[in-house]
């Protein structure tokens, strides 16, 4: 129980302490009544409200010293008063006591978040109707993102280029009418929404950067504190300090509260998943995770059924598709990565526009995605690993700042002969290193920073990949149809939104099953090993029993098995035995080929 | 000086607090300020009060100001009253530029309470601290006098006789070059006077203008006759207060803080005005106005003509000392994972201006300020964040030693007592050898040698210098290639040692050049200036460079590398530069099929082969499985902490340097001697001197593993493993 003393000197840290037991107790009162950034507009919130704000850490500033309390004096009675200065940025000049003896400094950081690259709109939809927005406002929620309509429409060939060009006006077009040519920094081109200052009062060394974050906190949007910024001049002329700061670097770190909103933390969790359509403590949630156990296995039926429809027949690819779309870096030994598995799809169509609808029908099942097209403009271009731009004194994001269990599309499809320039073979080598690592050197110029990631990266091609991956995959396809586009929009009109909300499920749920290997099957595994070994030491690497041992994992998780059977493993070693025995008949096959 | 009665106290007060220690303008300025005091008319009113909050700058607070000023000019002890013999100080706004002063009314403070209970009369203490500025001269002056370091290390103490006073040497030296800087080791100061050293470290704003004026009461006693562009100043550094930017919190502000860090950013040369000079338009009356907290109190009415606002600033004829502002960044080594690196700004003054250039690993030490808030008139709400800086007092270049090869003794990690003896327990351990090797990449599988190997190559031997004798310096770092099947994990042993070691860098022989392994040189477009930018092995100086595929290097590519790894060190000649930078670099490079140009030149080669036997086999299932069912807590519980293991690395290179012992050499000899032999029954050369030395090397390092002074009989015994592995794949 807070005493008495705790109301007087921290009575916002009462009202935290107090939310954080709430939190904890019943989640879903807290989410359905608070306004939550991603969703509502700035301008419907209340200044001083209390809103919510799912959000990845995209860059940490400096920790900054503020008044923690500060003592007033009213005018007209002389009487001093002890106040707090947590929670807020502002405070009233003319009746503080500058002087006093009681003033407490404290320290608070500033992390730069904005909402978590490459959301997928249905994501977006579920979020807002889970949303009620306060009643007293004539809002409803109506989101400038586009539709699946619109979406539909880009089905072009080469559409990722023009939608790049088509959508970079538009971007600017929105923010140049708000302020000048601010960047507000997101990692993927073409993404929208509010970015936000989050101020954390404790603990924020437990927060790591691209960190997935949900915060509750006190919304400050007064104007007072960018016309600190914006009109530098006169406080330049008050305050010689201020003229250190370059002016890039005050846009970077003091941007315009209309646009860039503060958020004063009361509450902060950090996210296993951000797909809306699950309790956000899932392994807390027994009751929801034993009742989806239950059906699980008709999903992943269902969910095979539909992808090697997608996948033109190809069950092997539509397998190892789902096993893909599952995994994730559950640890790391030292600087190797385990259970990460990247999937390369060869074979692919090249002059349809087969990868993008491929794409799509992914960022459709998975919470986050970004589709990178590996044209050689792309390659040259793109600025895809962060940079720490020293003027600003920010740090410049980059397409591979992404979130945990985002998954990124590498088309190669799109590649074509050509030079890599010094920036293409820059950005080549850090997918590379995404792939084999699972982590991005970020650019400080003098040197680099290695940062861990946990990235899904599935890659298609025409033939094998020029990036190294885990399992290739070649497709086959048992179905010819006369148009791809048709074909692919009649098998996505047939799944209602019942049952892609179903597969949506199911994947982050296996994703986040615990796994383990009993003792037993340990020494049948290594058995099998040696027994392989012996016949042909060739045939089964140290990498292959890797590979297959990730593969009997995911295998086992997709079935909802959380420990590793003899069956399971046995049909792991099929699985795997299938797929290099049709990409040894391919390379046959590409051999014989003039 | 003069003996302080208790108004004195509060006339101390009054310059601790407003002007800090600014010196004095000496000679006629001080008089004609002197002279035409008017006479005091409200001592007692608040005058930092009244500065913030008066937003009308003419009207001029200097009458009110000049009472305690007259006051203090008189007897404040603080006063630059040194025997200077003509010799102008120098405003050091490193100490003083903004003063976010405690702010007291004179009048209504209870002044008798500041005496810390001290006997009145001898032990008065300066307002808010308990420095007694007389004690703490004489303190210091006997310091200068008696300090004596014979087991300093440092670099540019090269030239001095360590048995005599250290500081008196250096006042010497001033005398004879002439620059008016006394640098002082915080270290030094603590180990001789523990109390001083905290007085300095809590009140430096307070003490450094005291250890100027006992330096300058001790030089120009000495050597009174001679002549310096102004006093000395008195710059400490190395204090212990604080290594990291990240640990910094409000408790810091206003101590003497050592941060170290790296450049990122310098602005231009900011003039920033210290003495307003005004000359009246009307009777050409002149008077300068102090700069009190970056405000300039105009004087709104000629005190000789009495005509009002007819004061003007006269540019030329102000004061102004040099500012620079600098960020610096945490250094990468000193970061968290998965965080970003914090920055702050420095403020440079006067001659310490451009000393650092972006991109140079600095050691700064400075006060740590948080400015005061500052009121906008034209907003009724304030940005309740203050601003914090670093005044900068004295700069040190970390990367400049390396480049001299000095010892690297002030940048070893500072260990805590308790992690020393942890580590030096572990080292007391008889398997220790062992152990270590297995905390190393336990992700791969067996290769036991090998990673012993790389243990060795990790802590490396002792650096010889024989430069007096003309054969230079002996390479201390030990070279290791591996040869093996594709798929062996060579790539993954090279990226775990890579991310171990603090100076490590990671290239492939595929994607590397020449020049982007040495150095090269280019134009800056703006300056048409020649900028020397620095490859992978000149960034590796002191740490390992590891090389993926060097058997795809091109040939030319690897010839650079010769004179690398023998010599440890890169010559340029190029566009006009001419230079040799330091490489001391390891190699540790991996290949599929051999290169032999280079083969002498790795201490140690291994072969990384499939065994292909069914007992391997088994083990090395049992292991891979391992890494996928263990989990986390049971991995950790059975290898050593990454951590750990850095720590006792960069511990055993900072502080161990074993000898070798009468019978080690001895075993040596006689090894080499066989080795000969070998050779010599077949015809050929079977040993060169260079693996001798190779086999000096890994005993060496053997002994470093054990935390040893000196190399023993058992060192070389472990040493010799791995030769007849070299002999194997010759």
């Amino acid at each position: 129980m807070p005493s008495s003393e705790d109301w007087i000197n921290n009575p916002l840290g009462v009202v935290d302490g107090i939310f954080g037991k709430r939190q904890e107790s019943d989640t879903n009162l807290a989410d359905s009544n608070v306004p939550s950034l991603n969703d509502v507009p700035l301008h419907y919130l209340k200044p001083n409200s209390l809103v919510k704000f799912r959000c990845m850490v995209q860059d940490m500033f400096d920790p900054e010293f503020f008044m923690g309390a500060y003592e007033t004096v009213d005018p007209s009675t002389n009487s001093k008063e002890l106040r707090c200065g947590k929670y807020k940025d502002l405070v009233k000049s003319q009746q503080v006591d500058f002087n006093s003896r009681n003033i407490v400094t404290s320290e608070r950081q500033t992390f730069y978040c904005v909402p978590i690259p490459g959301e997928s709109q249905w994501n977006s939809y579920a979020c807002s109707s889970q949303a009620r927005v306060v009643p007293s406002t004539s809002y409803t929620p109506h989101r400038h993102k586009r539709s699946y309509e619109e979406d539909d429409d880009m089905d072009m060939p080469n559409v990722d280029s023009k939608r790049l060009e088509t959508e970079a006006p538009c971007q600017n077009a929105s923010s140049s009418h708000c302020s000048s040519n601010l960047d507000l920094n997101f990692p993927l081109p073409g993404e929208r929404g509010p970015a936000c200052l989050v101020k954390v009062y404790e603990e924020w060394d437990s927060f790591r950067l691209n960190d997935m974050l949900e915060v509750f906190g006190v919304l400050s949007v007064d104007p007072a504190l960018s016309f600190i910024a914006d009109d530098k001049e006169v406080s330049s002329l008050l305050d010689p300090t201020d003229t250190m700061e370059t002016a890039e670097e005050q846009r970077a770190h003091s941007p315009p509260a209309s646009l860039v909103p503060r958020l004063h933390v009361l509450y902060a969790q950090p996210l296993q998943h951000n797909n809306p359509l699950l309790p956000s403590a899932i392994s807390e949630d027994k009751a929801f995770l034993s009742g989806f156990l239950s059906e699980l296995n008709s999903v992943r039926g269902e969910l095979l059924t539909y992808l090697t429809h997608v996948l033109l027949g190809d069950a092997l690819a539509a397998e190892y598709l789902i096993l893909h779309l599952i995994s994730s870096v559950y640890a790391r030994r030292d600087v190797l990565p385990l259970g990460k598995f990247t999937l390369n799809i060869s074979g692919c169509p090249h002059n349809s526009s087969y990868t993008e609808q491929l794409c799509q029908i992914i960022q459709h099942l998975m919470p986050s995605s970004y589709r990178l097209c590996m044209s050689l403009h792309n390659m040259n271009n793109l600025p895809m690993v962060p940079r720490k731009d020293y003027t600003a004194n920010r740090l410049v994001g980059g397409i591979l700042q992404l979130a945990s269990n985002t998954s990124l599309f590498l088309d190669e499809t799109q590649l074509e002969q050509g030079q890599l320039d010094a920036t293409g073979v820059r950005n080549i080598t850090a997918l590379g290193n995404l792939i084999s690592w699972q982590k991005v050197d970020y650019d400080f110029s003098y040197h680099q920073m290695e940062f861990p990631c946990n990235i899904n990266v599935l890659i298609a091609s025409e033939g094998r990949s020029l990036l190294p991956c885990d399992s290739q995959v070649h497709l086959r396809p048992t179905v010819s149809p006369p148009n791809v586009e048709e074909y692919l929009k009649a098998i996505q009109l047939a799944q209602l939104p019942s049952h892609l909300n179903k597969y949506r499920v199911y994947l982050t749920v296996a994703r986040l099953l615990d796994y383990s290997i009993s003792e037993q099957v340990t020494k049948a595994v290594e058995e099998d090993f040696v027994e392989m070994r012996k016949d042909n030491p060739q045939s089964i690497s140290a990498e292959d029993l890797h590979r297959m041992l990730v593969v009997a994992r995911l295998l086992s998780l997709s079935y909802g098995q959380t420990t590793l059977s003899r069956d399971g493993w046995i049909k792991a070693k099929q699985l795997e035995m299938v797929r290099t025995s049709r990409t040894q008949q391919q390379e046959c096959v590409n051999g014989n080929e003039p | 000086m003069s003996s302080p009665s208790s108004s004195a106290r509060k006339r101390v007060r009054s310059t601790a607090s407003e002007d800090p220690l600014t010196p004095r303008p000496h000679g006629a300025q001080e008089s004609s300020t002197g002279e035409l005091q008017p006479l005091p008319t409200s001592p007692g009113t608040d005058l930092q009060s009244l500065a913030p909050q008066d937003t009308s700058l003419f009207s001029s607070p200097v009458p009110r100001r000049s009472v305690s000023q007259s006051e203090v000019d008189a007897s404040s002890p603080l006063i630059y009253d040194t025997p200077s013999r003509g010799t102008p100080a120098r405003q050091r706004p490193d100490l003083g530029s903004v003063r976010k002063a405690p702010q007291v009314d004179l009048c209504s403070e209870p002044v008798s309470g500041k005496a810390a209970g001290q006997n009145a009369g001898q032990k008065l203490v300066i307002w808010g601290t308990d420095v007694n500025v007389g004690t703490c001269k004489e303190k210091f002056q006997r310091f200068l006098q008696q300090f004596i370091d014979p087991t300093s290390r440092e670099g540019e103490n090269v030239s001095l006789d360590l048995n005599e006073p250290l500081y008196m040497q250096k006042l010497d030296e001033i005398s004879v070059v002439g620059e008016p800087v006394l640098n002082v080791n915080c270290g030094h100061v603590q180990a001789f006077d523990a109390d001083l050293y905290r007085q300095l470290i809590c009140y430096p704003q307070e003490v450094i203008p005291t250890f100027d004026m006992a330096v300058n009461e001790l030089f120009f006693d000495r050597f009174p006759d001679s002549i310096l562009e102004h006093q000395i100043q008195v710059r400490p550094y190395s204090a212990l207060k604080t290594r990291n930017m990240r640990s910094l919190n409000p408790e810091d502000i206003d101590q003497l803080i050592t941060i170290s860090g790296m450049v990122i950013r310098t602005s231009q040369l900011i003039p920033e005005m210290q003495e307003a000079f005004f000359r009246c338009q009307v009777c050409a009356f002149s008077t300068q106005v102090e700069v009190d907290r970056g405000r300039i109190a105009e004087p709104a009415v000629c005190r000789n003509c009495n005509t009002t606002h007819s004061m003007a600033l006269v540019h030329n004829r102000s004061v102004f000392s040099d500012k620079q502002m600098i960020k610096l960044q945490e250094s990468p080594e000193d970061m968290p994972a998965g965080q970003t690196p914090h920055t702050t700004v420095v403020y440079a003054h006067n001659d310490l201006v451009d000393k650092v250039q972006p991109g140079d690993r600095v050691n700064i030490t400075g006060i740590y300020r948080a400015a005061p808030m500052r009121v906008n008139p034209r907003q009724s709400q304030v940005k309740s964040v203050y601003r914090t800086h670093f005044d900068a007092i004295h700069f040190r270049k970390t990367d400049e030693r390396r480049l001299h090869g000095l010892d690297e003794e002030n940048e070893q990690r500072l260990f805590t007592e308790e992690r020393v003896a942890t580590l030096r327990e572990l080292a007391a351990k008889p398997d220790v050898y062992e152990r270590l090797s297995s905390a190393l990449a336990p992700s791969i599988y067996e290769h036991e040698d090998i990673k012993k190997g790389i243990l060795l190559q990790l802590f490396g031997g002792t650096r010889k210098d024989f430069s007096q004798t003309g054969r230079g310096n002996f390479r201390a770092e030990i070279n290791i290639l591996l040869c093996g099947d594709p798929g062996t994990s060579k790539s993954q042993l090279l990226q775990y040692v890579f991310n171990l070691v603090p100076r490590g860098q990671y290239t492939s022989g595929k994607g590397s050049s020449a020049v982007g392994l040495t150095a090269y040189v280019t134009k800056d477009p703006e300056t048409r200036q020649l900028v020397l930018q620095t490859g992978a092995l000149v960034l590796s100086d002191n740490g390992i460079c590891c090389i993926d595929e060097f058997d795809k290097m091109s040939d030319n590519t690897r010839s650079v590398l010769h004179e690398v790894m023998e010599q440890q060190t890169l010559s340029i000649a190029k566009a006009g530069i001419i230079c040799q930078l330091n490489a001391r670099t390891s190699i540790l490079a991996a290949a599929n099929p051999l290169p032999h140009t280079l083969l002498s030149r790795f201490d140690l080669i291994f072969l990384m082969l499939d065994p292909q036997d069914e007992a391997y086999d088994r083990r090395l299932a049992h292991h891979l499985v391992a890494l996928y069912y263990q989990s986390e807590e049971q991995v950790e519980e059975e290898y050593l902490d990454m951590a750990v293991l850095k720590d006792y690395i960069a511990y055993a290179r900072t502080c161990v340097s074993p000898r070798l012992s009468e019978e080690a050499s001895q075993a040596l000899i006689e090894a080499y001697v066989d080795m000969r032999k070998i050779g010599s029954g077949r015809g050929m050369v079977s040993a060169y001197p260079r693996q001798l030395e190779s086999l000096i090397r890994l005993a060496e390092a053997h002994a470093k593993v054990r935390f040893s002074d000196k190399v023993e009989t058992i060192d070389n015994e472990c040493a010799f493993i791995k030769p007849r592995w070299q002999y194997l794949n010759m």
